[in-house]
């Protein structure tokens, strides 16, 4: 079924139904104002709560409390007035607040008042050698199985990376029968120092509980080598082995499928595109928008919340998504906004979520030799660039990613950068002893996702006249 | 503290990166000014056309000079700035369009000028075998064709740089003033001093030369560009179109370049262009109708460079009309990349000679003067 926007102007559209998405869009529609809700998959809840309303998992304890308070969003959600599309993918958004749309293989236009920009994370890239082989893909990919078709690893598997959802993945595809071979942790020894004067706020957040005994039900099950520093993959045409080192002592296993993960990192695509100022974010080492306390953009009526707005977990996430909204409300509707939960109080339960963070993102810093590759290691996997491509174009003049452009091609293909752009910019910077901040990123462009010629071509007619002129 | 340079050439595009260039070759020390980097504008963005085909009168024999220099640009660059000559056609949809094809070349052919050859339905039909066969001919312009713009545009800074050129990126020329003989530009804290000053600031020129005392009717407008996936091989030439706004050519890749020339809304002073969809869906319409194979192929990204366009659709080029030692080279109007590389050799021998065999003198800023109008 294709369903088209009802309306060609709304008070907010807000983009993508994760719990961001989802807290904003019930907040904005319950306080009477016109909501759109776009989102790109077949049912709301975004990775963390995927098919939160369609999953095949019924034994609850599998997925995990946290999952199931996804279900309460999604009924807020649909409690209220907010027109939801899902299947929806917003390939083209601007500072005029005009957004192109994709549903069913048919574009349309719309035009906001206000714009919430709730569009996530993806994972970190993890350029080590071998990783485009088949049989290598991301924790989050193997997550999206799981979480919507039961899907779990029934060859021998290993796990390679760091962060909690390293964890609670493994937990989770153990607790449905899934196979793990070995883990391989590759969080840095120094990063529990640094993280050390951030433990207090840690122990006393919600994290640490649920982090260490799911960790103590992983270990149980599956031997794990903590201390990893090199890691590879091989395989002629398909993964064979996974090699690496620990404690100074190489060792190579064979494997069918490696799942690999070092963090996420705001999805900024859209959110560039739109020409969003964005900075670098030196402890979580990637790019993050420049907002303001209610999460307003650099660009008038754009608000972002959740994980595109620096990674800070699905319960921050929910709050951000409350915090733009109602922002919103007191812009649009300010006798309305009284009624709703004060600022200062979305503040207090905002900092709670986020407590125990900087710990997180202290310790599960990536280690440099995970982000930024050697030699004949693939950077660009659309234009199968290398390392050592994009250092030698830096030594005949290449100075920034969108100058990279015209040697190599980079980021130029259909991915956009989301595969390459972070350790473009790092091996730029390092290359060329600068910041990441001095180096910068891709300028992107839309569409943010490809859209064929067919479906513009059937885009409605324009005014526009048709004075030929041509160019050179 | 001021340096004395021969020359400063503002402006890192095609045309600015050309002309400190050519000056280095000259045996002139210039310093080049970029207030972001070198082809960051449209130098960098554009379709990379290198096409003689459908010209102004007035600018063809710049043109021809420069095809000269694209024929040998490897050896001018040590790069060969991806160019490749499978020449460009122009598409006549029908009678009434091919008559004025036919008109043009006369023309053309009339003033001693013969690089555009008119075709029928079967020469186009050999050349462009996509397009749709009720088209009855067209014009083509055999040596023309195509380079990658941004490759183009920095292989000329570098050369520049290497034969001996200052070159500054991420500032801008502020204070640009005239004492006693010499121009005078401030970059950040630094000031260069000489007795020549080039004007190739693009969408930015116009300020520059009204600030001088010579205003031009001259707007900024940003084309727009969008490339597809990769496709099979099916195309050799550039293709536009007489009656409907398309530019097309496929890359030796497989992707796809639509252009034309419709109008994204620039912002000049952020560095940023709002696209305009529907009239990229007017350009999707085009293909989708001339080139049945191209429907299914997806649009990867749209894009647009900010550049000057003069009122009558041709540049102003050549020694100011009102000051000593300026020279100005900008308002290419949508069509100056192929340029670039004759206007850089012609500038040159205009600043060092005070002349030059190719005749530019209908591009001149005096055409705009009160006293002439």
């Amino acid at each position: 079924m294709t369903v088209a926007p009802k309306r060609e102007d709304y008070d907010v559209v807000v983009i993508g139904a994760g719990p961001a998405g989802l807290a904003a869009a019930a907040t904005s529609a319950e306080a009477g104002l016109s909501t759109l809700l776009l989102d790109e998959n077949i049912g709301p809840g975004g990775q963390v709560f995927r098919a939160i309303a369609t999953t095949p998992v019924t034994d609850r304890s599998q997925l995990g409390a946290d999952y199931w308070v996804g279900a309460d969003l999604v009924q807020a959600l649909r409690a209220s007035n907010a027109e939801i599309i899902h299947r929806a993918t917003v390939w083209s958004l601007d500072r005029n607040l005009d957004i192109a749309v994709s549903i069913g293989g048919a574009s349309a236009f719309v035009r906001a008042k206000r714009v919430i920009l709730a569009t996530g994370a993806l994972e970190r890239p993890f350029p080590i050698p071998g990783w485009t082989l088949p049989g290598v893909m991301t924790a989050g990919a193997a997550q999206t199985m799981l979480k919507s078709s039961a899907l779990v690893p029934d060859g021998r598997t290993v796990i390679a990376g760091q962060g909690p959802l390293l964890w609670l993945l493994a937990a989770q595809i153990l607790r449905l029968g899934g196979r793990i071979d070995r883990i391989l942790d590759t969080t840095e020894r120094g990063n529990y120092f640094a993280a050390l004067p951030h433990a207090f706020a840690f122990l006393t957040s919600p994290y640490f509980a649920k982090g260490l005994s799911m960790m103590r039900e992983v270990k149980a099950k599956v031997q794990v080598v903590s201390g990893v520093t090199e890691l590879s993959a091989a395989g002629d045409g398909q993964l064979a082995s996974v090699s690496y080192v620990a404690g100074g002592k190489r060792e190579t296993i064979p494997a069918d499928l490696l799942l690999l993960h070092q963090g996420v990192v705001p999805n900024v695509n859209l959110a560039m595109s739109a020409g969003i100022e964005h900075r670098w974010d030196d402890l979580q080492l990637c790019w993050s928008p420049v907002l303001d306390a209610n999460g307003s953009s650099s660009v008038a009526g754009i608000a972002i919340a959740g994980d595109g707005a620096g990674i800070g977990g699905a319960n921050a996430a929910v709050v951000r998504g409350r915090i733009a909204a109602r922002a919103a409300v007191e812009a649009l509707a300010p006798a309305v906004a009284a009624k709703l939960p004060s600022m200062a109080t979305l503040r207090t339960d905002l900092a709670k979520a986020e407590r125990g963070r900087m710990f997180l993102d202290t310790l599960f810093r990536p280690a440099p030799q995970f982000r930024i590759p050697t030699g004949d290691t693939i950077v660009c996997r659309c234009e199968e660039v290398t390392a050592k491509d994009v250092l030698d174009s830096v030594a005949i003049g290449a100075t920034g990613p969108n100058q990279l452009k015209a040697y190599r091609r980079t980021g130029m293909g259909p991915c956009q950068g989301r595969l390459c752009g972070l350790t473009v910019t790092e091996l730029m910077a390092q290359a060329r002893a600068k910041t990441p901040q001095e180096i910068g990123y891709y300028r992107l462009r839309a569409p943010v996702k490809p859209i064929t010629l067919a479906e513009l071509a059937a885009v409605p007619k324009s005014e526009a006249d048709v004075k030929a002129v041509v160019r050179g | 503290m001021t340096r004395n340079v021969d020359a400063i050439v503002i402006g890192g595009g095609i045309h600015g990166c050309s002309t400190t260039l050519h000056l280095c070759l000259a045996g002139l020390k210039p310093v080049l000014i970029e207030k972001d980097y070198a082809g960051r504008h449209a130098s960098g963005v554009n379709a990379g056309g290198v096409r003689q085909l459908a010209r102004h009168i007035p600018e063809i024999p710049l043109s021809i000079r420069s095809m000269g220099i694209w024929e040998k640009i490897s050896d001018l660059l040590d790069d060969d700035c991806s160019f490749e000559s499978y020449g460009q056609v122009l598409v006549a949809e029908n009678e009434e369009e091919l008559a004025v094809c036919r008109a043009r070349v006369a023309e053309l052919n009339a003033l001693g000028f013969t690089h555009e050859e008119l075709i029928d339905a079967a020469e186009l039909q050999r050349l462009v075998p996509a397009v749709a066969d009720t088209c009855p001919g067209g014009v083509v312009s055999r040596r023309d064709g195509a380079a990658n713009p941004a490759q183009t545009t920095t292989a000329f800074r570098r050369k520049a740089q290497q034969l001996g050129a200052t070159v500054r990126e991420g500032v801008a020329a502020t204070n640009i003033r005239y004492i006693n003989g010499l121009w005078y530009v401030d970059v950040g804290s630094e000031t260069f001093a000489a007795p020549v000053l080039v004007n190739a600031a693009g969408a930015w020129a116009g300020k520059i030369a009204a600030a001088l005392g010579e205003p031009v009717p001259v707007e900024t407008v940003a084309p727009m560009l969008m490339i597809t996936s990769r496709v099979p091989h099916f195309i050799d030439p550039v293709v536009i179109l007489r009656g409907r706004k398309l530019s097309f050519k496929q890359f030796k890749n497989g992707t796809v370049l639509i252009g034309g020339g419709h109008l994204a809304t620039p912002y000049q002073d952020r560095n940023e262009t709002v696209l305009d969809w529907e009239s990229l869906a007017t350009s999707a319409r085009t293909v989708f109708e001339l080139f049945p194979v191209m429907r299914s192929a997806t649009i990867v990204r749209a894009w647009a460079g900010i550049e000057a366009k003069m009122k009558d659709d041709i540049p102003v080029f050549g020694p100011s009309s009102r000051h000593r030692g300026l020279y100005h080279q900008f308002g290419f109007s949508l069509h100056g990349f192929q340029l670039g590389p004759g206007a850089g050799a012609v500038m040159a021998e205009l600043i060092v000679n005070g002349g030059s065999q190719t005749r530019v003198s209908e591009l001149g800023i005096d055409r705009f003067h009160p006293s002439t109008l």
